[in-house]
Parts: C-alpha cells; structure tokens; sequence
C-alpha cells in the first residue's frame, strides 16, 4: 500500500477501497419565496418576500431575495438560495469590473445579456434559480427580463416566479396585461401598480407555505431606488 | 513519491492563485471580447456529467430544473421567397410559462432561425451563430451563404451531442443562390428542403400546409397559409398556443409581417365559409 500527502495530516491511500460509495450527487434545494416585477411607463417595481423555507420548516423570515445592482437595476432570484447568493456576486463582481474597464455602469440591457450568458455557462450544471431583472432601459422606460434556468430569457411587461407564479401570474395577467377584458386598457400608474403588487403578495400569502412573513418592495425610478417594507402574514 | 508530492502542492498554489481571475489585481487585463470569445461550460464533478443533468431534469426529480419547451414552427418556400410561421407558447411541464415568447431570431437583417426544443439552447447558439456570421462577414468582405451559416450551427452543437442539449430549428435566408431553408438539429441533422414544420405541433401544421401548398401562391396567400398552419397547431396541441408570428424573407432581408393573437384568430376563422383553406 502506498501513501502519500500533500499537506501534513492527510492522507491519501491509492489501493481499492472496499467500503460502499454514495453516487448520488444532490447539490439542489428548493428555498421557496416568490418574486415579481412589473414595468411601468417610467418605472418598475421588482418584490419579493423575505422567507427562506426549506421542505416544512422556516429557515428565516428575513432573508432578501432582491438586490440593488445599480440605480437603475436590481435583480431578484428564487429557488436554490445558494445559487443565487454566488450568482448574484458574479453579476456584482462583473459589473464591478465592467465600470473600471469602460468607465461607465453597465445599462440594465447589458445586465440582462450578461446574465443570460452566465446561466448558460452552466448548461450542464444548472444554477437552480429563477432569475427576474427589473429596471429602466436607455430611454428611462420601464424594463423586466424574465429567465429559466439555463439562460432562455425574454423581455416582458410583468412577471411573477418562484412558489406562488401559478397563484400570482394569472392576476397580474389580467390586471396588468389587461387579458380577457373588453375595455379599460390604460396605462398603470406607480400606485396602482403598488396596490396590485401588495395585494398579489397578501393573497399567496393566504395560499402557499412557502410565501409569508415580510414583502420587500423595490422601485426604480429615474430618481434612484427606493426601499418599501410591508409585513406579511408570519403563520 | 516525492515527485507525486511536489505536483500536488504546486498545482494547489499555482491553479488558485496565480490566476488574474481570482485575484483582482489584474483588472485592466480583463476584457469582454476575450472573457467571453469562446463557449466555455461548467460541468459538474462527477463520474457522468450526462447522467447528472439528466437526473435532475427528469420529471421524476425532486427539485426538478424545468427547461421551457414546447412549440409549432413551420417555414416553407414558395415564389416570393420564404414564409416563416411560429407560436408563442413555452411550457414546463403542464405549467404554461410564457405566451409571449419570441421563436423567430433575428440572427442578422438576412437569416431568421426558429426556435423548437430547449428555449436556451436555440437562444444562445444562434446569437453565437449571429457573432460568427460577423466575423465571416468582416474577414471575407460578403454575407455568408445559408448553407454555410447552418453548417456553422449544426457543427457547433455536434460537438455537445449526447450531453442534453435540444435544439430543433429552421435557418432562413437569402442569399447568391436565393432563397434557401435548412432544417437543423441537436442530434447532428442538417437538410435542405421546401417545406419544414417542427416541434410537438408540427403534424397538425403539415397536415395545413400541405394541404394548401402551392409554390406559385401569392404572397398574401402564402402569409395566410402559414398563419392557418399555426393557428390549426395550437388548437390541437396543448402544448402551442399564444398568437402566431409571421415573418417573410425577401431578397432584400427578412420583414416581420405580424403578430397575431390565437383567441381572435379562432373567431375570426369560425366566421368564415368551411372547406377554405388559403
């Protein structure tokens, strides 16, 4: 038998080993919370709640899922928490170094291709993350890019994901894209939006176990980011 | 041993810490155009790569990573060039993502492909295959041919074949030759032809559209013909839907010619005569 280390204290033994090997490799779990956002004329919302769950039980009741990347665009993302935390910090570092290579920040569109092409990266190794980026654009017009997990991505007007999307996507499909109503087709003001978006989070809520506690609201406008907090059922 | 010894520990300190990525004193070095020149994957550390993505994007997984899927396309020849007809609809599961997702890439203003399979996969490789249609562009002073383009794709995802990837896609254009239409997919296939339709809608979309071919129809015949195919597809299969795209390849580049919702479309075709089609 032979042996050899490569830092005192270990040991790395080369002869067969005869004790039973696990093959499975699980490295996913699902944190649950929900996120939205919505777009607006000269604005956005993008709104999480602020519960990290894991199969029954609570991890935390304020865990953020929502960060600020720059004044004009903040990311949020759901699923595997520790995914997201490393893909978050990967856009931040990018940014970052993207600033000191061009001397400007990154637009919210760039920010989106980018983060695309950083999911795809990992094709065969997915980050288990559904990914919402909201901000304005470069005409300062309200912008959500929406994701699955590999990278397809997509701009659109509103989007809900994580544990309640199938709760919350079909009102945000009627009450912001107007589907199946005949008329009062206008534009949505920051207020309403808010309402709808408060009232999206009370009622799931009511309905998924993994959506509660706090709702952390982020609205972008041309002033900057602004921080709304509001509580939610903690049941 | 002791040479066993020193390969290990040089290559602990060299890989980790010698490289300009970790560390970030190096930042003028960094550069978009390198970082991301070249594909460059992650793959999981484990004995079969494969088996780990197909493990965890099965339906019987646990935390079940859900890759958007599901779709009509169609595309077909005919005198005044190309009809390129899609729906909307991505699904996971029986969950319906998005209704509004773009199947028709602009690669640039002469090549369209179409979007059947993993949503991801056709996004990607066809902005990869729009960047190297750039630079072919750039290197030989005139628009690469249609025929090559698709060649580029289909060599492109060859090389991950067996990995997973799912990519079932229609690359258009027009080019020297005029127009021209290939059928190319992740399993390695690349076909020219008249007349494609791809994805889990694509029998019902034949079934129209050979039904009311003719390569001497109009122009807006044609367009009509392949928005029926479509429409047709998404009311027999659950998994199309949304509206329907429709995009023309003339020889001076592609025009996106309309964006029409499936719920109109349904009343607007119960409204007219039955038995006509086109």
């Amino acid at each position: 038998m032979s042996v050899f280390s490569t830092y005192p204290g270990q040991v790395i033994v080369d002869n067969p080993v005869s004790v039973p090997i696990e093959h499975r490799f699980d490295p996913y779990v699902d944190n649950g919370g929900t996120l939205l956002s919505i777009s607006g004329e000269d604005f956005c919302v993008v709104a999480a709640d602020t519960r990290q769950s894991e199969g029954y039980s609570i991890n935390s009741r304020y865990v953020p899922k929502s960060v600020k990347l720059s004044n004009k665009t903040v990311i949020s993302m759901g699923g595997c928490y520790a995914d997201c935390l490393t893909l978050t910090k990967k856009i931040q570092q990018s940014m970052e170094w993207y600033q000191h290579a061009h001397g400007k920040t990154m637009s919210t569109a760039a920010v989106a291709q980018m983060l695309s092409i950083m999911l795809y990266q990992k094709r065969f190794f997915p980050f288990y993350s559904w990914c919402i980026l909201g901000g304005l654009d470069e005409e300062g017009k309200g912008a959500v890019y929406t994701y699955d997990p590999v990278g397809s991505y997509e701009r659109e007007s509103c989007r809900c994901a994580g544990s309640a999307s199938s709760l919350i996507q079909p009102f945000l499909d009627n009450q912001i894209g107007f589907k199946n109503q005949e008329s009062n087709k206008t534009k949505l003001s920051l207020d309403q939006v808010l309402r709808i978006t408060k009232d999206s989070f009370t009622s799931a809520t009511e309905r998924d176990i993994y959506t509660g506690d706090y709702l952390e609201i982020f609205v972008i406008t041309s002033k900057g980011v602004e921080v709304q907090k509001m509580d939610l059922k903690k049941d | 041993m002791d040479t066993l010894v020193s390969k290990y520990a040089n290559a602990a300190s060299s890989a980790s810490f010698d490289n300009a990525d970790n560390l970030g004193d190096n930042l003028s070095g960094w550069d978009a155009a390198t970082k991301f020149a070249l594909p460059a994957f992650d793959i999981p550390m484990v004995a079969n790569p494969t088996d780990f993505l197909r493990a965890h994007t099965d339906a019987s997984a646990e935390n079940r990573i859900r890759i958007q899927h599901g779709t009509t396309t169609l595309a077909f020849k005919f005198q005044g060039g190309i009809i390129v007809a899609v729906d909307s609809r991505a699904s996971g599961g029986s969950y319906i993502a998005s209704q509004t997702v773009k199947k028709v890439i602009e690669i640039n203003p002469y090549l369209l492909g179409t979007m059947a399979g993993g949503a991801a996969d056709c996004q990607y490789w066809e902005r990869e295959l729009g960047r190297r249609c750039r630079l072919f562009e750039l290197r030989n002073k005139e628009r690469i041919s249609v025929a090559a383009a698709s060649k580029i794709l289909s060599n492109m995802v060859y090389d991950y074949k067996g990995m997973g990837l799912s990519m079932g896609t229609m690359i258009t254009g027009w080019d020297k030759t005029g127009p021209a239409l290939f059928y190319v997919d992740s399993d390695g296939t690349r076909m020219k032809g008249e007349r494609f339709s791809v994805g889990s809608g694509s029998t019902f979309a034949y079934g129209v559209l050979d039904t009311g071919y003719d390569y001497n129809l109009s122009v807006p015949d044609a367009i009509e013909l392949g928005r029926r195919a479509i429409y047709h597809a998404t009311h027999r299969d659950a998994y199309s839907g949304g509206s329907v795209n429709v995009f023309h390849v003339k020889e001076t580049g592609w025009e996106f010619i309309g964006n029409y919702d499936v719920g109109e479309l349904h009343w607007h075709y119960h409204a007219q005569p039955k038995g006509v089609i086109a």
